[in-house]
């Protein structure tokens, strides 16, 4: 019998590349990996640009006196805690557990929401004190990095409280059990871009 | 003996041997002419192309940098030909020899690999590109633009500003001033610093050799010599807006006394590069000609390249 | 209320472009009425528009760049009649204000909305057949991604009649591009067109390299995949890394535009070279997008029409993801006069150069593939012979160029132009031709009209080198690009040369659409009915063509390369698939695409234009869309048994049973 009979057949222990066409759930993980990946490189061009723009402050304000890391420190606190109640909610799914998935999901609703507006302030106090994005290259750079991790987190809450919306009007289906799935692999991942963000930016800052 | 004169020797030779091939090319052309009329056009186009390219532009150079470059375009170019044409001739020969009509040709459905093959292949591509990258490492190198040229005499210090549409030439030492055209003497290297007050340019005389853009808030370096006096056509190479293909200037390569004459002519000019003069120059202005000034008092080279001085279009100069 | 936008927008006083104007709302308004009245609109929206197969969105993608190839063409055209005029005080019959623009959408139009339609197009018709499967990954989202490219299509030939386009070139590099020295909405238009059809073609790369990846017939491991599949892989891979740059260098752009940003201004420490740079690192990947496709299109003709497989299959495949990686590490030789310095030249310089390796690996394996073998001189192998010939050529000057000084005296210059249009047009152009012809057979059920198609072939490979040889030598001369008047006048015979290259290029392409015309004429003729005409190798070619909306009733086992041929070999007979017929689920239409599409346009056009509330609703609007989309859960149509069944029984007799590996000359039929 040849592999490709033998998957037909069902029969186990054939490579996975002559399994023929994968199950769904995985087609639509690897799918979400690639896009992710995508987003990643957008991030590197904002970091490249970042690092190449971070010393032109054009006699405005440099980055080691605008950012408080304390502030800083609190932010990541919040985004880190997040993903492991993301986490929780994931396992939660994978039970079947609606009640737990609404509690875990929507303390990480709130963990986003705190982070965001502590973001926000901090962008707040910048433009207040003239150190907006159009005063000069290096805060074009900054604002657009950390505003567009910004974004993608804004938009991760929008479709956190649709997936919530979907699950409780369609329930675990298997559709909606695979977003909840790509939706655990980006917040994950915002979190990995923010540790690059706080690292390059916050620490990183002269 | 400097790379640039082994390299220079070595184009002498070379030029020495094209000349043969190149006739004999041209005998095969006029024999083949004669007998099909396709290849007769053919063959005027190719030998027009051939003709008009040598006595103009990059291959009829006339300083060292552009010398150096044309023998590497030949030279280069003989290398892959060396590959190119056997493999132009191969594939007709191949697709005709083996076409599904010609039962003398021996049919093989399987053959499909062959180690030798591969190793011939994969070799022959790679060794050209290691010749051609070490061509290519060295002469970066030698002809690398900020580089001072190999010569006895002093550079003659040029700075250079790509307007909106016109060329500035500052001489900082003898504190004169052109628009469009530049004098220098012939034989002596010429230190170029470039900079633009708006949008990037490109400063290229095709006759003497490399080209470099001119970049505003920057400061960009060439170097390069005109060996014989004449007049050689300059452009911009990178498009900069409506008046772009306004961007011609001329270089004059002159002998050392005739040059020394011109500044002196020139120092007698009244034309100042002031401030308002040079504010008036810097506006976006079509099919500009040429202008000289006497006089400057106030070298605005470091302003312009420190991006102090940039100029901005409103939207009818934009159109 | 309208933004920027007015009545003055419109240029009435522009007889060309009201001409144009006139002539498109006429052809449309021709194409609206003769559907309405022969009632095809309910067919189109549910066959057409709101499919979902990856057919028929290969072969709306075609018709798309079909469609462009005509307006890109036309901007070619006047461009060299520009040129061919304008010779010392002469003026030409185009002011700059026009002519930059004219050269702009020439470029953008050519990249993004011909060449990756056709490629993209090609590679979504062919890879589910080759692959022995049913579709792609995502077949939902790939009818997005074609209705964002149409989007971004439409937003480009808006700027013609509505505003302005970009007068920067096709990179829009600044500071030239930047509010200060391009004010109006030419550059908005180009951003905000490329955002949305980069976002969809992004999307593309996604789905086929998922496709790839995970959706292979059982039994076909990598390296049993035809070596189209794997040059589209590396195209696509090439997508999903290299796009993303693009996106992000444009919306630093767009930021700098709208918002009073400083990335790349001339002040507060702006620095357009960074735009050079980031734009080139996609810019490079970019191209061995287009070709690499072509390259496994010219694979498979030649391996096909020569009776043999490919030589080299592990060394074809080594060298195509060599290219892929390579792609990434030579950006710089697009700029080596922007003054890097010695040392970062010459490495730039030397990695192009090793691009060259696996490129010219490939070249003689095709050769080789035709030595040796029985080779039909059907049109898809004329357009095989013709890129070899003159691949070789546009490769040999791009070799020269990554010289860095050799490109000190030829960068922006005509030469350029010439080394580049010798690669695409000799390449990709060549390749997607050889492809439309080799597939044509496949997604229609009869061959294009073999007389003609020849004809096409002869017009575009002449009409190329009279076009571009003169080129070479003006690039020589000294003569750079972009040029709307020139002062030697010595230079335009060479002109004229370019032009009359030019006007036989057009021939071809007029030739091209008569060419389908007769073929649907002459379709009963030129029947296929055996889905096999070519005697060919690989999955595609084993089931009906046109296919069935589901591809394969059951899906092929795959026991090694070229699985169909020995299939054939073996005698495996499609009948053996007899016994009883399962129901099949077939991914169900959806007007998702089109709508997103819709809003899409609204979108990109309120933004050009500023005009804020307009732009609320089209966001507003493509949201609602893909929320009211993502609600579905009905996804699937069922394809009964007896469905199946009775195709199977209408094709099983037609279908010719196992050819006897005796080759006969399949090029013949009425009409060639």
């Amino acid at each position: 019998m040849s592999a490709g009979e033998q998957a037909l057949a069902g029969i186990p222990g054939v490579p996975l590349a002559l399994r023929g066409p994968a199950p769904v759930r995985v087609v639509a993980g690897f799918g979400f990996w690639l896009f992710l990946l995508s987003d990643v490189i957008i991030f590197s061009a904002l970091f490249a640009t970042y690092s190449v723009l971070s010393g032109a402050t054009a006699d405005g304000p440099s980055a080691a006196e605008l950012f408080d890391k304390r502030h800083v420190f609190l932010e990541t606190m919040c985004l880190l805690a997040s993903s492991v109640t993301c986490g929780f909610g994931s396992l939660a799914i994978h039970r079947a557990d609606a009640a737990a998935t609404y509690f875990w999901m929507g303390i990480t609703f709130l963990l986003g929401a705190c982070f965001l507006t502590m973001e926000g302030r901090e962008f707040a106090s910048m433009v207040a004190a003239g150190a907006g994005p159009s005063h000069s290259a290096f805060l074009s750079a900054f604002f657009t990095l950390v505003g567009t991790h910004g974004l993608h987190v804004s938009l991760g809450l929008v479709w956190l409280l649709i997936m919530l919306l979907q699950l409780a009007t369609l329930g675990f289906q298997p559709m909606v059990a695979r977003r909840f799935f790509c939706f655990g692999l980006f917040w994950h991942a915002l979190d990995i871009v923010w540790i690059g963000v706080f690292t390059i930016v916050y620490l990183g800052a002269k | 003996m400097a790379a640039t004169e082994k390299l220079r020797a070595a184009a002498h030779a070379a030029m020495t041997f094209q000349r043969p091939v190149r006739t004999a090319v041209g005998h095969w052309l006029a024999d083949r002419a004669s007998q099909y009329p396709a290849t007769r056009i053919g063959s005027i186009l190719l030998g027009c192309m051939m003709l008009a390219s040598c006595h103009e532009g990059v291959l009829d150079p006339h300083g060292p940098v552009g010398q150096v470059e044309r023998v590497i375009l030949y030279d280069a170019t003989t290398i892959m030909l060396a590959v190119v044409i056997p493999v132009i001739l191969l594939t007709l020969a191949f697709a005709w020899w083996f076409r599904s009509g010609n039962r003398r040709a021996t049919y093989r459905p399987d053959w499909e690999y062959s180690g030798r093959i591969e190793l011939i292949i994969w070799a022959i591509p790679a060794l050209v590109i290691l010749f051609l990258g070490g061509i290519a490492w060295i002469s970066s190198h030698d002809l690398d633009p900020p580089k001072p040229l190999e010569s006895a005499k002093t550079p003659l210090e040029v700075e250079v500003v790509s307007l909106d549409w016109r060329w500035l030439f500052i001489y900082p030492r003898e504190r004169i001033a052109t628009v469009n055209y530049l004098v220098v003497p012939a034989g002596t290297p010429v230190h170029f610093r470039l900079t633009s007050t708006s949008v990037m340019n490109s400063f290229f005389i095709p006759q003497l050799g490399s080209q470099i853009y001119t970049m505003p808030g920057m400061t960009t370096q060439l170097n390069l010599q005109a060996d014989t006096p004449g007049a050689y056509p300059g452009l911009s190479a990178q498009f900069s807006g409506p008046g772009f293909a306004d961007m011609q200037f001329t270089l004059r390569a002159e002998s050392g006394d005739n040059f020394t004459n011109w500044v002196a002519q020139v120092h007698e000019r009244s034309a100042v590069l002031d401030e308002a003069t040079f504010t008036q120059l810097i506006r976006p202005t079509r099919g500009a000609s040429e202008l000289t000034f006497g006089s400057v008092p106030d070298d605005p080279f470091d302003m312009v390249a420190h991006g102090h001085l940039a100029t901005l279009w409103s939207p009818k100069e934009a159109l | 209320m309208l933004g920027r936008l007015s009545w003055s927008a419109i240029p009435f006083d522009q007889p060309i472009i009201m001409g144009t104007c006139a002539v498109v709302g006429l052809v449309l308004l021709a194409i609206f009425i003769l559907v309405t009245l022969k009632g095809w609109w309910p067919y189109l929206w549910r066959e057409w528009i709101t499919s979902v197969d990856h057919k028929h969105i290969g072969v709306m993608y075609m018709i798309l760049g079909l469609v462009m190839l005509v307006r890109g063409f036309s901007d070619a055209i006047m461009m060299r009649t520009q040129q061919a005029l304008a010779a010392g005080h002469a003026a030409g019959y185009l002011p700059p204000e026009h002519f930059d623009q004219i050269f702009s959408a020439h470029g953008t139009i050519m990249i993004f909305f011909v060449a990756m339609p056709f490629v993209i197009g090609l590679m979504n018709f062919a890879l589910p057949l080759q692959l022995g499967v049913r579709d792609v990954a995502f077949p939902r989202l790939n009818s997005v991604s074609l209705w964002l490219t149409a989007a971004g299509v439409l937003l480009v030939n808006l700027s013609l009649f509505v505003g302005e386009f970009a007068r920067t070139g096709w990179l829009a590099y600044p500071p030239l591009s930047e509010l200060a020295y391009s004010p109006g909405v030419g550059v908005d238009y180009y951003l905000w067109s490329l955002q949305l059809s980069g976002l969809g073609t992004l999307l593309s790369g996604i789905n086929l390299t998922t496709t790839i990846l995970k959706l292979r017939a059982p039994g076909m491991g990598y390296k049993r995949m035809p070596v189209f599949c794997w040059t589209a892989l590396a195209s696509n891979l090439l997508i999903v890394a290299a796009f993303p740059v693009l996106t992000a260098t444009f919306a630093m752009l767009l930021l700098d535009r709208y918002c009073g940003f400083h990335f790349f201004t001339n002040d507060l420490g702006g620095n357009p070279m960074m735009y050079v740079n980031l734009i080139w690192i996609w810019g490079h990947p970019e191209v061995y997008i287009l070709i690499l496709p072509a390259f496994g299109v010219f694979s498979e003709v030649v391996a096909t029409f020569s009776g043999k497989p490919l030589f080299g299959y592990r060394s074809m495949v080594l060298a195509t993801m060599a290219i892929c990686v390579l792609s990434f590490f030579v950006w710089l030789h697009h700029f080596f006069t922007m003054g890097a310095g010695a040392d970062i030249n010459a490495f730039f310089g030397i990695a192009t150069m090793i691009i060259a390796v696996p490129t010219g690996v490939k070249v003689f394996n095709w050769l080789f593939t035709l030595y040796g073998g029985r080779v039909q001189f059907t049109v898809p192998i004329y357009w095989t012979l013709g890129f070899i010939v003159t691949f070789v050529i546009g490769g040999m000057t791009g070799v020269l160029m990554a010289i860095p000084p050799a490109d000190f005296v030829l960068h922006n210059s005509l030469f350029l132009i010439a080394h580049f249009h010798n690669v695409a047009i000799g390449g990709v152009v060549f390749g997607v031709m050889a492809g439309m012809n080799y597939w044509f057979p496949k997604a229609f059920g009869f061959k294009l009209n073999e007389r003609l198609g020849k004809a096409v072939f002869w017009c575009w490979f002449i009409g190329f080198y009279l076009a571009f040889m003169p080129l070479y030598a003006l690039g020589l001369m000294g003569a750079t690009r972009r040029m709307q008047h020139y002062p030697n006048t010595h230079w335009q015979p060479l002109m004229l040369v370019a032009l009359a290259g030019a006007v036989l290029i057009l021939f071809g392409i007029a030739l091209t659409v008569v060419q389908i015309a007769v073929s649907i004429r002459q379709r009963q003729a030129n029947r296929d009915r055996t889905g096999d005409p070519w005697n060919a190798r690989t999955l595609e070619w084993s089931i009906p063509s046109p296919p069935p909306a589901w591809n394969f009733t059951r899906l092929p086992n795959v026991e090694r390369t070229d699985a169909y041929w020995h299939m054939k070999e073996e005698g495996v007979s499609r009948r053996e698939l007899a016994g009883s017929f399962p129901d099949l689920h077939i991914p169900r239409n959806t007007p998702v695409g089109v709508f997103l599409a819709f809003f899409a346009v609204i979108l990109g056009f309120a933004l050009i234009w500023r005009i804020d509330w307009l732009a609320a609703i089209g966001l507003v609007g493509a949201v609602a869309v893909a929320l009211w989309e993502s609600w579905k859960t009905d996804l699937e149509v069922r394809v009964p048994s007896q469905e199946v069944a009775a195709f199977e029984r209408a094709h099983a007799p037609l279908v010719h049973d196992v050819p006897s590996v005796e080759l006969e000359t399949v090029v013949s039929g009425a009409g060639s």
